[in-house]
Formats: C-alpha cells, structure tokens, sequence
C-alpha cells in the first residue's frame, strides 16, 4: 500500500460504454489507476466489473469510449495488445495445463529455446528470479494437479510477470483461496507495488479491499458510482455503495429450535480420487430447526463427505440415515426422493448445465414429473412459469427465465441453483461453499433463505470454508480435520481461536 | 449484429458452400478443366429433368438418416463415428428379413424397418454400454465395431445356405417388403400404359423412385421432437453438456448414454433399411466400407447438427453425389472432385474463426 505515484497515470478508461444487444453492461465508465497503486474494482454480481476489464484486456470491445495506456491511447483489439503494453490478467477460473509442470505453464507461449530446442535450465532459472524477486513462493517442477489453488494462483501471476506485466488485473483473486493463503496473496500484491506494479482487483470482499488496496471504484448495475480513497471509507460505507442500501453482516436469526434428528451419519469412511482414505470414521447428526456449521481447512475430507451425501461417491462403509432411512449407496435421484437437496461446491461444474435457460436448469431434478412433463413430453408453458415465479422470488437478474445460463454473473448462478434446491422443499438441506464468489448483497441473501430454512423446520447442513460465515449462520459447529469431526461447539459466543486450533489439528480438550 | 451472416451457423455454412465449390472450381482449372462447363453439366445433371431430381432424392435419403445419426449422437455429447457399422447392420437385417419372412406388404414393410432400428440400436449401444460400463471412449468403438459390422456382414452374405447363387449378394427381397413406389404395378401393362400417357410420371418411374425420403424426413421430426419437446431429449442434451451437473441432478448419466448411441444407432439402422428395400433390395459382400456413415458425419457437420439441417444438407450432398457422377463420362472430369468439395466444406465449417475473420478483413478494406 501506498507506493503509489500520483504524478504517473499507468490506465485511464474514458466514458467506456458496452452494450450486448439491449444489455448496458457498462454505462459511460471513467477509470484512472495510478503506477504502483492497487486499485479495486468493488460492485454486486452482474454490475459489470469484469466487464470493464475485459475491455482493458481486449477480449471485448467497447461501443464507445477510449483507453489509454501510460498515456498513450491504445485500441484493444486482442489480448496480445494489451499485454505488448504490459497488462496481465488472472482470471477467476485458472487457465492452466493440469499435467504440466509448473514451469512448463509459466512459460507457455513464450518458450526459451537454444537452436530451437526447449532450454528448461533457462527458463527455471528465469522463473526462480521472478519468483524470489515478488516472494512468489513456487515448486518450479511439480504438476499443476498436484499443487494448492493457493500455489496454482501464483503460478497464473508469475505467468503475467513472465510476459512483462506491469499492470496486473486480478480478478476476484481471493475467490478460492483458504484464510491463509489469502494473507499471503496479500503480502505479495504489497511486494508487487513496491516494486512499481500497478493492480487492479476486482472483488466484493470489503474487509480485503481495506486490507489491501488503495483506492476503490464502486460500480453498480454498470455505473460507476464513485472512487474512493481506502483510508477513508468505513467497510460498511463501501457495502452500501455498492448495493445501494444499508447491508447488515450479521445474519439475524432466533434461537433455534431443534426437533427429531433428520440426518444421521455414524462412522463414515469415504476414499478419495487417489484411493486414500478421506473420511475417517465421520459421525454427525442434524435435527430439524437447525444449522449444523462444519468448519474446516479445505482438503481434510469435505467434499468426499459431500458427495458420499449425494450419492457421486461410494462409501467404504458406515451410515448415512435420512429421517431413519439408510440413504447410503443410493444414486443421487434416489438421494433427492429421501428429500435432501444439495447446493454443490462448484456452481458451473455440478450446479448448472450452463448451456441450459434459467428454467431449463431450474427442472433438472423435477423435470419428469408434472406438470413440468406429462408422458415424456415437457410441458414448456409450465415450465417456464414456475421459473418465472423462482426468478422474481430470488431475484435472479436479468430477469428473464429463458436466459442462458452461462451467461449469467456468478451470484446470479448461485441463487438459481439456491432457487432451485429451496423450491423442491427438502427436510434436509446440504449447502456446501453457498457464498463463495457472492458479494456482500448476495450473501446475506443466502444467508438469509438458509435460516429461513431452518425457521421453516429443515435440518441444515453447512460445510465452508469461511469461518466467519460458519459462526455467523450456524447452531452448532463442527470442526472437520483429516476426515472427521474432531470437536463440536455452539456457535453462540464460540471463539474464533479455539475453532481454529482443532482446524489446525490442534487439541482444546 | 449488423451482418447476419457473419455470425449465424447458417451464414458460415452458405459461405463454406460457396468456399468448397471455388476451391473445386480451382482445381479444376489447374487440372486443365473448364470449371464452368463441369458445373453446369452437374446443375443439369441435378435439375435437368424430374428424373435426376428423382435419383438426387434417393442418392440423399441414406445420408440424410445416417447424418441424423450423428447429429443425435452430437447433440447429446457422443461421437457416433459407427454410423457405418450400424448401417451395414441394419442393411443387412433388411436383406434377411425381407426375404425369409414372408408377410403382407402392410405388415411386411415395418417389420423389416423396425427389425432394422432394432438391429441398428443393439449394435450402436455396445458402444454405449462399453463407454458406460468400462469408460471405452466410443470413437474407438464405433470404429472397431465398423469393421465388426462388416466382416460379420461378409460372413452371414457369403454363406452357401444365404447367398444368392452366382453373386456374392444375399437374395433379392420379397416385393412385399420394398418401399419403391408402385415397383409392380408400374411394369404391369396397365402401369406401362399409364407410364406412355403421363411422361412426368414415367420419368419418376424409370427411377426406383422410393418412400425412404419420406421415412427420412418422418425421422428428422421425430429427431426433432425427441431433443426438444421430450423429457428423454432434455436429459440426453443435458448430459451431452455436462455431465458432472446432469448426475448432481438425478439423472442417470450410464444409461443416458446407451440411450443416446442406441437412438443413434437406429437410425442409422433405418438408413440401412431404407436403402436395401428402397434400391439395391439385397445386402452384398463388402470389400471397403461403402461410406454412408461417413457421409453422415458430413451431412451432420453442414447441417450443424440440426435435424433440418441435416435434411438440406443429406440433399445437397445426394445432389453433389449424383450431379458429379456425370462429369466424368460428359467431359473426363475426375469424380474424385466431388469428394475434395465436401471436403474443403467441412473444412470451413470447422474454422467458422477464418470465416469471421475474412468477412472482417473484407470490412476494413471497404473502410
């Protein structure tokens, strides 16, 4: 922070307008950003941040409006223009080759050679220097598939750096990453600056914003609506900038009001991918009117207990049982007739078919039944309304239920999927990582229709890895480690730090 | 926006139209052809009379089924490359059938039909099922199951108690279960009297004019409507486009992809079927692969995969087909262009990028 030079203007976006068909996706937008200043790009779901730097990148182009590169004007035709000027941007979703090493992928495109043929010894050596140079901290000869998100998110900067990025866009850079890696990333975006890199961050974590960068542009159903500096904002200022009204952090709830036991789960053993054990002897129970909060460090055993739950994994053995009935080794339609419903991890990978409308992905558990079909034929009048009816209940924008998928914002995604899986009514609802990638207006939202769940007399079940959000919307919390349940406290009053030492494998009893 | 055709599926293949018939044009000429003259042979030999409207037709019905094969198999995410093995399959059950099961031409015509879609969809879902069951990609299965089709082909055709003496092909089909309009009829004396008083007639009939074009285009509705009135085609696609998230939905991804190849499967069957009772009325010894359900995977490509287009683009092959058979013998011509046009076609759907790209080019020297 504050390396800033104001004398220095590294990009200014001009009155930049991009319009997809009727869409206005951004609205005369300004942008200044200053060499070595970190500049942050904060708005809901769907406002048009990404929007704006795919512009700066060149994978889109404006219908009006000017960039100018180190004052310089720059028409952005391809991304190979933009990083000839010295612009990289990692993307949300890693671009990278899973069974090259880590290397290999840095310097894709851009390979050393001698006479033609590969010089690895150069380009590790290149590499290693970047690498000490920003504490960029690397395994230069592991696979991808090997490495942490954490690690793999390095690799996709040192890419940049690689090509001579002197502006770096992050975009929603913390999305994925664990508290840890986060602070790390952090630490690096500061020797980044230090040494003159210019940043831009797009994100709709406030408490990162003020940790990390130094003036904010607050965009809004794609207006611009202001830039502040950092300093001088409180998080709660830049929330309501961005949404547009007071936003409340904390999720207010009632004490709950727990009945019969609806998920029971006595001594689970899942195997992962690899074949080794990832769900170790797991027990836990969820009773109806309640939230039971599973916190713990990504990688010891949640998302094989997940999907053990939803019936994508067999289970070495053990009990699953849903109001006293063994859903273990059931496939995930019989699992969704014992009135369970998931909300996956990942939204783009199992939630949507993103190819699929809103209401096309909206029956996908319930399209043979009526009056979404009758006989094997769809009945899209029916369909579509009781879409629409979804849509307009959760919000989901643009408002339209035979908008494709894929075409939506992340938080627009996600409560299509939440829409859905509230709609079929379940006893027990599993919702794994509801808020990853949301920004502050979206995740009270969820948090919200979660309680709401709960109020409503269904068990809840929440694995994430934000503990904040754990001990926010939860009951009860359990804390998972190296595959099973390793201590259980009230969420009411809990302690951040003693839930994080049994994260951490340590001990409190 | 502002140029349709730049961006639709459709402009890119009326563009790589006209781009493989220059190329063709091209080669011509460096061969030492007059590449006009060789065109308009073909339009005529296309169009010149309702006659070789007729065998236009029947040259596209087989491709259009086996193209609607493919397409299916597409749309749900699956590779058919076996539409030729299931062709022979069901060609060959149509040879057997229609001659060793005598019925009522009523009964006899769908029972042949169906016989085939059945023998056609069984050898389709092996494919699926391997896929399914043991995670055998089923590029690599249809393929082998091609050359499976046609040595077990050759094996039933050229046994003693099967073959028809003096030929290496099974015996003729009963009349009963052809589909050629009026084949009886039409050379009785009442038919040929007929025949002298209506030339246009008479010159469909000199044709074994068929009902498989109707079966074909029964088949691209029925295509269809299964992928997007039906619960069935909803969970296909939705498997063809993601699987992870149609398995997370409840739907039964395994079977959904044995479904979806014995679909395919069966309508390249009928493909088979079509061609047997509508024109060669026996299945002979193959010593290559005839190629139709390559041809399909072409018919697929230019029809983007869609089962009306897969109809406009099975005719506009049946019609290169025929139409460049006469070059040769009109002006020397080597048919073999007609198969380096199709090529280059496909080639430029496949690079719909060059395509945009040209047109924007195209744009900027305007400017």
């Amino acid at each position: 922070m504050n390396n800033y030079d104001f004398d220095q203007i590294a990009v200014e976006m001009k009155g930049i307008t991009q319009k997809f068909g009727s869409l206005v996706a951004n609205d005369n937008i300004d942008l200044t950003v200053h060499k070595g200043e970190v500049h942050a790009l904060l708005g809901e779901n769907g406002a048009g941040k990404t929007t704006l730097v795919n512009s700066l990148y060149g994978l889109y182009h404006p219908t009006s409006g000017d960039i100018f590169i180190n004052g310089e004007k720059v028409v952005m035709d391809t991304p190979n223009v933009a990083i000839g000027h010295g612009i990289g941007m990692v993307h949300q979703h890693f671009m990278l080759i899973k069974p090259f090493t880590v290397v290999e992928n840095i310097i894709l495109g851009k390979e050393t050679h001698k006479h033609g043929v590969l010089d690895m010894e150069r380009a590790t050596k290149e590499v290693m220097e970047l690498s000490e140079r920003y504490g960029l901290t690397i395994d230069p000869t592991a696979c991808i598939q090997d490495i942490t998100v954490g690690m793999q998110q390095r690799v996709e900067i040192l890419k940049t750096l690689y090509r001579g990025a002197d502006i770096l866009i992050l975009d929603e850079p913390t999305a994925v990453l664990t508290p840890q890696e986060i602070l790390d990333l952090i630490k690096i975006i500061n020797n980044l600056t230090d040494q003159g890199k210019t940043i831009i961050i797009i994100t709709h974590k406030l408490k990162e914003i003020k940790d990390v960068a130094d003036f904010c542009t607050i965009i809004r159903r794609g207006k611009k609506i202001d830039t502040v500096k950092v300093a001088d904002v409180s998080e709660s200022d830049l929330a309501s900038m961005m949404v547009g009204r007071e936003v409340s952090f904390k999720v207010d709830k009632e004490e709950s009001e727990p009945g019969d036991i609806v998920l029971e789960v006595n001594d689970l053993h899942v195997k992962d991918n690899r074949d080794i054990p990832a769900v170790e002897g797991l027990s836990l129970k969820v009773r109806r009117g309640e939230i039971l909060g599973i916190a713990g460090v990504d990688g010891n055993g949640q998302n094989e207990l997940v999907d053990a739950l939803t019936g994508i994994r067999k289970a070495e053995s053990g009990e699953v049982l849903v109001n006293g009935n063994n859903i273990l080794g059931l496939n995930p339609r019989g699992i969704l007739d014992h009135k369970v419903s998931t909300i996956p991890q990942d939204r783009q990978k199992r939630g949507l078919v993103l190819e699929y409308s809103i209401a096309e992905n909206i029956i996908i558990e319930n399209y043979k039944k009526a009056p979404f079909s009758r006989k094997g034929w769809l009945n899209f009048p029916a369909i579509r309304e009781y879409a629409r009816k979804l849509v307009k209940e959760f919000d989901v924008r643009p408002d339209d239920e035979n908008y494709i998928s894929g075409s939506l914002s992340g938080g627009n995604q996600q409560k299509v999927i939440i829409a859905r899986e509230i709609s079929n009514n379940p006893d027990l609802l599993i919702a794994v990582q509801p808020t990853r990638g949301l920004d502050v207006g979206a995740i009270e939202y969820v948090h919200k229709a979660l309680v709401a769940q709960r109020d409503k007399g269904k068990a809840v079940l929440l694995i994430s890895l934000e503990l904040d959000e754990v001990i926010n919307v939860s009951d009860r919390i359990g804390v998972i480690y190296e595959g099973k349940i390793v201590g259980e406290v009230k969420a009411e009053g809990a302690d951040e730090n003693e839930i994080g030492l049994m994260m951490a494998g340590g001990s409190n009893s | 926006m502002k140029n349709p055709l730049k961006n639709s599926a459709l402009g890119i293949t009326l563009i790589s139209i006209l781009l493989g018939l220059f190329v063709g044009a091209l080669i011509l000429l460096f061969i030492g052809y007059n590449p006009i003259e060789a065109y308009s042979v073909m339009l005529n030999g296309i169009f010149g009379s309702v006659r070789y409207l007729s065998w236009t037709i029947i040259y596209a019905t087989p491709i259009i089924l086996t193209g609607l094969s493919v397409a299916f198999a597409f749309k749900t995410g699956l590779f058919n490359i076996g539409a030729e093995g299931q062709y022979i399959v069901g060609a060959l059950t149509a040879a057997l059938v229609g001659y060793y099961v005598p019925m009522p031409t009523l009964l006899h015509i769908p029972f042949v039909l169906i016989c085939s879609i059945t023998a056609g969809s069984l050898w389709g879902s092996i494919a699926g099922y391997l896929k399914a069951r043991f995670g055998v990609n089923e590029v690599i299965s249809t393929i082998m199951l091609n050359w499976i089709a046609l040595y077990l082909n050759n094996f039933f055709v050229l046994n003693e108690k099967i073959k028809r003496p003096g030929s290496e092909a099974t015996n003729k089909i009963l009349d009963s279960a052809k589909i050629i309009f009026f084949d009886v009829w039409k050379k009785s004396p009442d038919g040929q009297a007929f025949r002298k008083a209506h030339p246009f007639f008479n010159d469909i009939f000199r044709t074994p004019a068929n009902a498989g074009f109707l079966i074909a285009i029964l088949a691209a509705v029925l295509v269809l409507l299964i992928l997007n009135k039906t619960t069935l085609g909803y969970s296909l696609k939705a498997v063809g486009f993601n699987k992870d998230a149609a398995e997370f939905g409840g739907i039964n991804i395994k079977s959904s992809m044995i479904s979806s190849m014995a679909i395919a499967g069966g309508l390249s069957g009928l493909a088979g079927a079509v061609q047997v009772t509508g024109f060669t009325r026996e299945a002979s010894a193959l010593a290559a692969m005839e190629g139709y359900g390559f041809e399909g995977i072409s018919v697929a490509l230019i029809g983007a995969n869609n089962p009306i287009g897969c109809v406009l683009a099975g005719l506009f092959y049946g019609a290169l087909k025929y139409g460049g058979s006469k070059i040769q013998p009109r002006i020397g011509a080597p048919y073999e262009i007609i198969s380096i046009i199709m090529g280059t076609i496909v080639l430029f759907i496949a690079m719909p990028k060059l395509i945009r790209m040209m047109k924007i080019t195209k744009k900027k020297e305007a400017e």
